[in-house]
Order: structure tokens, then sequence, then C-alpha cells
């Protein structure tokens, strides 16, 4: 026994670099999966208020630009709503406003952090449990897809970002319907790739690719990007597809987190599937 | 002895803050971001106690690891960098001996000295670092390019920090 020690202790430096070594890598093993990210709360939380004071000062530099993406969407939501319509025909159908019934609520929030440098990128925002946020939620911006809300505490969450090699999208031509998955295979944050389009659909460089709706987190024709190049080898039935992500990752400052009010029933029909 | 205590404890606030809100936001290239916390182990005295030298390197991961969401990857790489130290000390000598009152710095020990020092370290760290970040060797070489790439950068930083704070006498 008293050898035991003596040998312990003659190579402690040894074996605490050990010891120390294992928690690392237990701390690696419990948070680095994606459906089970845990965050440990009371951290998420500290880390949280020191990220919020640092963009509270910085939120001031952006106002500019934030002011006009707004002003953007604003425009974009006018051009939308009933009264920027012109009716032109008189015998038109009557609808009543109880066939339409919401299915996807958007809540807005703040990036406090966010990081576009790494293999696998994620975010946080200033909403959490206590203003509706829960896991799994999608997250967009003006511009496009964002990612997937992955952890959630009282006030803050995090998203798993675009940016990140667990994260695929399912996705569409939308001349075409087409449908496939989007993912990034690394590299710049600025182009991501799409797979699963056979080589009988017909497309150009350009051509827009938005979400399908299949998933029952993201609702049907959100901005991904556009298609910049692509490639068809003569054996493969799947063409090889580049394309420019519309969200400038780097650029986010305001997202939406999008609820999806059906998701229960949804999710419960699927399991009868399955039975 | 208390000012060297408080000298480095600071260092340790101030890394920590800087990496995450300033340096996490370089991005360059888009993949290629420097780690300039680490000079805190670099610049740590000789004389330290090998349990504190891990320990406080623990310490320093795990803190930037609460901000950036990596859990464990900054605490893993810190830990071995700080395991490596007192190799790469015994095996770069210099002309002075590492006697008390001397820190591993430009300005005690030189340029040379220190450029081959944290080469090593920095190195080690960072190859660490990124494959725990991606857990594959899958992409092997898109890897090493951001390791030699990022290392670079967390180079020239630490040498220009040196150059700030350290005037030669």
């Amino acid at each position: 026994m008293r050898q035991l020690f003596a040998f312990l202790i003659k190579y402690y430096f040894f074996f605490l670099f050990l010891f120390l070594e294992i928690i690392a890598f237990i701390l690696i093993a419990n948070n680095s999966y994606y459906q089970g990210a845990r965050i440990l709360n009371t951290a998420n939380q500290l880390t949280g208020n020191v990220y919020e004071t640092y963009n509270n000062i910085f939120d001031y530099l952006d106002l500019k630009e934030n002011n006009k993406i707004l002003a953007a969407e604003n425009a974009l939501l006018h051009a939308q709503i009933e009264q920027s319509y012109v009716k032109f025909t008189t015998g038109e159908i009557h609808v009543n406003d109880t066939t339409y019934k919401q299915q996807y609520k958007y809540i807005d929030a703040k990036i406090i952090s966010n990081s576009t440098g790494k293999r696998n990128n994620y975010l946080m925002l200033n909403k959490g449990f206590n203003q509706g946020i829960r896991n799994n939620m999608a997250v967009v911006s003006p511009n496009g897809i964002v990612g997937i809300v992955n952890g959630v505490s009282a006030n803050f969450s995090s998203v798993m970002s675009l940016l990140h090699t667990e994260t695929k999208i399912s996705a569409k031509l939308k001349k075409t319907n087409a449908s496939g998955s989007v993912q990034w295979d690394g590299g710049s944050f600025k182009t991501g790739s799409l797979t699963d389009i056979p080589s009988h659909i017909k497309f150009k460089i350009g051509d827009s690719v938005i979400t399908s709706g299949y998933s029952l987190d993201f609702p049907e024709g959100i901005m991904v990007g556009t298609i910049a190049y692509y490639k068809l080898n003569s054996n493969d039935n799947f063409y090889k597809i580049k394309i420019n992500f519309s969200t400038d990752f780097n650029k986010l400052d305001y997202v939406y987190v999008i609820k999806n009010l059906f998701k229960d029933e949804q999710i419960n029909l699927k399991e009868l599937q399955h039975e | 002895m208390n000012s060297v205590y408080v000298r480095n404890l600071l260092r340790f606030i101030i890394l920590i803050l800087l990496q995450v809100l300033v340096f996490n936001n370089i991005h360059f290239r888009g993949y290629i971001n420097p780690y300039i916390y680490i000079m805190f182990i670099l610049l740590l005295p000789f004389e330290i106690p090998h349990w504190l030298l891990l320990i406080s390197a623990f310490a320093l991961g795990f803190g930037v690891d609460l901000f950036t969401d990596t859990m464990g990857m900054h605490t893993a790489a810190s830990v071995f960098m700080a395991f490596c130290r007192p190799s790469v000390l015994r095996m770069i000598s210099s002309t002075k001996d590492y006697e008390p009152g001397i820190y591993p710095g430009i300005k005690d020990l030189g340029f040379n000295w220190f450029f081959n020092y944290s080469v090593i370290l920095v190195l080690l760290h960072h190859t660490v670092y990124f494959f725990l970040e991606v857990f594959t060797f899958h992409e092997f070489f898109y890897t090493f390019w951001r390791i030699v790439f990022s290392s670079f950068f967390t180079l020239l930083f630490i040498i220009i920090g040196q150059y700030l704070f350290y005037k030669k006498k």
C-alpha cells in the first residue's frame, strides 16, 4: 500500500493530468451530441449575462444596418396584407375567416453570441423557456434559415446553427419542387451543398432553394439559398450541387424562432404511422 | 510573492474575456480563429508547482468552454498543453538558466527562445483542440490546414502582445 502511494506521489503529475483529461472528456461526451445536448443551466445563465452586457454596448453600432433590414421587412409585409391588393373581379368566392387557422407563431429574439469559425457552430439567443422557446424549434432570419434550437434555459437558448455537421435541412427547388437536403460541409460559412436531387431534374445557376415543409419544425417556403454550381457525373443518379446561403451568418443580429402550433398533433399522427 | 499571484489572476481573467469577446469574433476567412488565451499557460512562472500548472490550465480551458458552448474541448487541449510544458522547457535549453525571478518571455530570454517555446506548445494545443472539435480524421487535410493557419495567427498575436506589454530593457 505504501509503495502504491509512493508510486502515485512520484508520478502525480502524470496521474493528475490523466484525471483532469478524463473530466474534460466526460464533459465533451455529455455535451457534444445533438439531440441530447444539455447545457449547464447555471453556466448558460452566467455566460448569457456577460454576452448580453457586451451586446448592449455593441448593439448601438449596428443600429443603422438593423433599421435597414427591419424597414425592408416591413415593406415586404406591407405588400402582403389584404389592403395592398386591388380587387379586379366582383364575382369572387367568399372566404370565411375560420377556414384559416394559424399554424406557425413567430417569436423574435436577439442573438447574443454566434460563431462561424468552427466545424460545429452554435448561437445563443436572449430568450428561453420563460418566453416560450422549446427544443427543436426552427430559427430563421429575415434573409433565410439559421438553425434549430438545441438547448433551453430559463431566459436563454442555444441554437445549433446550419453551420454544423449534424444539421440537415429538408429543402426543395422553388421552381420544380424537387426535394433534397441541405448541409454545410465546412470551409466558408457562405456556401453549403444540396444533395439528393435526381439527375432528370432541370434547373440553372441562381435558382432559389427553399425549405420543403416536410419537417415538423420549418414552415414551407423559407429561403435557404441559391444554386451556385452544379455537376453531374455520367454514372451518378444525383447532382452534386453547391449553394450560396441566403443568410449571412456573420452579420446576424435579430432572428425569429418559429413555433409550430400543430406539432403535437403531427407527432401523434406520425406515431400512428409506425404502429 | 503576492504580486505574482495577483498578476497571473488578472491575466487569467483578462485573457478569457479578450478571447471570448474580441478574438472569437475574428473569423478570418470564415474558419481561422486565433486562440490567444493559451498565452496564460505560456507565461506562467517557471517555478510554478506542477499540480498548480495543471489545475490552472484546467480552470482556464473550462472558463473559455463555458462561453463558447464547446464543453470540455478547450479544457482538454489546455490541460494537455500544460502537461507538455515542463518537457518542452527541458527540451529547449536557453543560454540562461531558468532561475527564479526570470519569466518565460521575450524580455528575459530573447525572441528565439520564446518563439521556439511557443511554436511547439501552440501547435500541440491547436492540434488537440481542432481534432477534438471535428472528432474525426475524416476531413484530415481540412483540419490540418485549420490547425496550421490558426496557430500562425495565435503566435502572431502572442508575439505582438509580448512587444506591446513587456518592453525590452
